[in-house]
């Protein structure tokens, strides 16, 4: 009789191993894979149904749903990674609805080749994001492309939440006379990630500011029920998320340029490479807009919020059929603050 | 941020504003070309138009090195990046500048071609070192300030006897530019508008010196003031023109004292000289072919010469019917006199050069000012 147990299995090697074709396979490997990574990681009681879905039931309110796909390069960088991106950029695209999010799915596509102990790396980031956000990863997938055909790892994921009774939050809501307001500093994430790519050598060390917003959203709502709205402005950066709520609402906004929170060493950055921190991407921040008179209390609320300490008022929502952003700059002239044209820096999230 | 906020100076703004409204003629109109794209972005990009009264009024000059660049050779780029082997390496203002049959760089690039943007042209020296199997192609554009680096790094691929490097050379001359716009002023256009005087660019200075426009002053009798590009360095130069034009001098001035002199940067100088060779004539876009206004590599680096060495052969194209590049390079048109500005002719699609490149006229304009244009529209329909 041989001493080895018949439901033994060698552990996966995360040390030395690397993703290879079995691992999208439908096979044992995957199987395996997905045991002893992403089922022990993201372990939560929905995934422990063991089915091919996961069945829950949504307390009251209205549903909401979005979905992100990441593909940031580099994978891991100063103040995060792909993992806790991919869990935080899903959160916030369901916050901004004024929505408590319920259940997070991820798909992953994986490179042949790529470490497992740099996947391991990832996973654990993400299962730790979504734990201290308090969202269950509930629905997964793997699959794995030939080498060449991907990056390492590209993440999707997708968001379900709740907004809500009497929360009614959109981008068409903005009303001329309203205030606009910022949660924090401007273009840390884009900044971060490009003080890393080829032939730029910061050496200050410029920090993504990724986080989830949704208990900032929550305590916000509190506050001040009758925000008209939310956005995050990730890629295009404010620039263009003020663009965009202009044109849904069909107003025009007037922002101040000395009231924008800038660090000094993402305009120091931006200064060097010729780009706008308007235009630079934030994975941790969030753009309000609420009626003048609300704009104190709602300032406030967020202050006292670890993730809105530098919160501020940066201009108003005016008339306009043109739905022009302009911008009082800090010299003492008037601009437009147009949509990002092209590309400012490829592959940011 | 130190030394740059300094001259973004908000308050210092306004005493300079006050200064060149107290000096201002009443009745008169200065009409300033700023040469340099530069100049006009920052005038753009931090409102100066509005910040200044009606009687100034600014003329947007040729010098944007991505406008100037004609069609013809745009698709000799194109050419040479669709060639198997070749990796081209090119500036990133470039990548967009549509071509002929609708193509530009970055449509070649998405077809299949091997081409890179890069930050500077030693960043293309070092892909050739790195990939002995590509012939890498640097793709060489802009005025005095952007030559040396290219002669640096055609002197160090000659140095190290790199066989896998060459250069696309489109280098262009301010002086010649200046010297063209003026005789073609005085020919045809100089009615339709006047033009008072120059806000000259540091940056070309900080090369050449402030002597090579001398002959603005003396020969064609007007003002230049060599300015550097923060917004209160360009309220200096208008203040500075202003008080040559009411005391009736005629000068070349040097507000960007701070890197500019009157000789420039002659190990600068002395490396351009020894790698280029003037060109007896060189096509513009807007301004036509214009004589000893350009730079080709001269014949002991034939191996670093990629129109030599793989014997591209230019082919003039003409600009789209519908836009008016070549009247707003020249100063005699506004972007909003376009009828493609803005419609057709968009930072997306762009159909003209001036549209591309963030220092082109049209560009600056639609970024930051066209709000400006409904106020303008309403008053000519008004009128």
């Amino acid at each position: 009789m041989s001493p080895v147990r018949a439901d033994y299995a060698r552990p996966v090697d995360f040390k030395h191993g690397r993703v290879d074709m079995s691992h999208g396979a439908g096979g044992r490997a995957m199987a395996q894979l997905i045991e002893e990574l992403f089922l022990r990681q993201f372990d939560n009681p929905l995934l422990r149904q063991r089915n091919d879905q996961a069945l829950f039931s949504p307390p009251p309110g209205r549903l909401v749903i979005a979905t992100d796909s990441h593909v940031v390069s580099p994978l891991f960088f100063p103040g995060g990674d792909i993992g806790c991106l991919s869990v935080h950029g899903t959160i916030n695209d369901v916050a901004m609805a004024g929505a408590m999010p319920i259940v997070l799915s991820a798909g992953f596509i994986l490179e042949e080749g790529f470490p497992l102990v740099e996947l391991e790396r990832i996973v654990k980031s993400m299962a730790h994001a979504a734990r201290q956000a308090a969202v269950p990863i509930a629905a997964g997938d793997t699959k794995v492309v030939e080498r060449g055909k991907g990056d390492g790892v590209f993440i999707n994921t997708t968001g379900i939440g709740v907004v809500p009774d009497g929360i009614d939050i959109g981008g068409d809501r903005a009303c001329p006379g309203d205030a606009i307001i910022v949660s924090g500093t401007l273009g840390d994430h884009g900044a971060a990630i490009m003080s890393l790519r080829k032939n730029i050598g910061f050496t200050a060390q410029i920090r993504s500011d990724t986080a989830a917003l949704h208990t900032l959203v929550a305590a916000m709502i509190a506050a001040v029920p009758q925000i008209h709205c939310l956005r995050d402005p990730t890629r295009g950066g404010l620039g263009t998320t003020l663009n965009e709520l202009a044109k849904q609402s069909g107003a025009g906004m007037l922002i101040e340029e000395n009231a924008l929170p800038v660090r000094p060493e993402v305009s120091a950055a931006c200064e060097l490479l010729g780009i706008d921190p308007l235009y630079m991407a934030n994975e941790g921040k969030l753009v309000a807009i609420c009626a003048a008179h609300r704009a104190a209390s709602l300032v406030a609320a967020m202050r006292a919020h670890p993730l809105g300490t530098d919160a501020v008022r940066i201009g108003e929502v005016i008339a306009d059929d043109h739905h022009f952003v302009q911008m009082n700059t800090g010299f003492g002239g008037r601009r437009v603050v147009d949509w990002l044209s092209g590309e400012q820096l490829p592959r940011i999230c | 941020m130190k030394y740059v906020d300094e001259f973004r100076d908000g308050g210092a703004a306004r005493v300079l504003v006050r200064a060149i409204e107290r000096d201002l003629d009443a009745g008169r109109r200065y009409n300033f070309m700023e040469f340099c794209g530069g100049h006009t972005h920052a005038i753009a990009r931090y409102g100066i138009r509005s910040m200044l009264p009606a009687a100034i009024n600014f003329i947007h000059g040729p010098g944007c090195p991505v406008c100037v660049l004609p069609i013809g050779r745009i698709d000799s780029a194109i050419e040479l990046a669709q060639r198997p082997g070749v990796t081209l390496c090119s500036y990133g203002d470039t990548m967009r500048v549509p071509a002929s049959h609708g193509m530009s760089l970055i449509k070649a690039k998405a077809r299949g071609a091997d081409v890179r943007m890069v930050y500077s042209c030693a960043d293309a020296l070092g892909i050739a070192r790195d990939h002995p199997e590509r012939h890498v192609v640097f793709f060489a554009i802009g005025f005095e300030t952007t030559t040396p680096p290219t002669a640096a790094v055609i002197l160090a691929a000659a140095a190290e006897g790199l066989e896998n490097f060459s250069v696309f050379c489109n280098h262009v001359l301010t002086p010649a530019a200046i010297q063209n716009l003026l005789d073609a002023r005085q020919e045809r256009e100089i009615a339709e508008v006047p033009l008072d005087g120059f806000i000259g660019p540091s940056h070309v200075s900080a090369i050449i010196g402030s002597r090579p426009y001398e002959f603005v002053a003396e020969k064609y009798a007007k003002p230049v003031v060599i300015a550097g590009f923060e917004p209160l360095d360009v309220l200096q130069a208008v203040w500075m023109l202003v008080r040559q034009l009411n005391e009736a001098r005629c000068e070349v001035e040097n507000q960007f004292s701070r890197a500019v002199t009157r000789d420039g940067n002659r190990k600068a100088q002395r490396m351009v000289a020894e790698v280029f060779e003037l060109r007896e004539t060189f096509e513009w876009r807007g301004l036509g072919e214009l004589p000893s206004s350009a730079l080709r590599i001269r014949p002991r680096f034939h191996d670093f010469d990629a129109e030599a060495r793989h014997g591209l052969a230019y082919r003039a194209v003409a600009d789209n019917k519908a836009c008016e590049c070549g009247a707003i390079l020249r100063g005699v048109k506004q972007p909003r006199d376009c009828k493609v500005f803005g419609t057709a002719c968009t930072p997306e699609n762009p159909i003209g050069s001036c549209m591309v490149s963030s220092e082109g006229a049209c560009a600056a304009h639609y970024t930051y000012g066209r709000f400006r244009d409904i106020a303008v529209r309403a008053a000519e329909r008004a009128a």
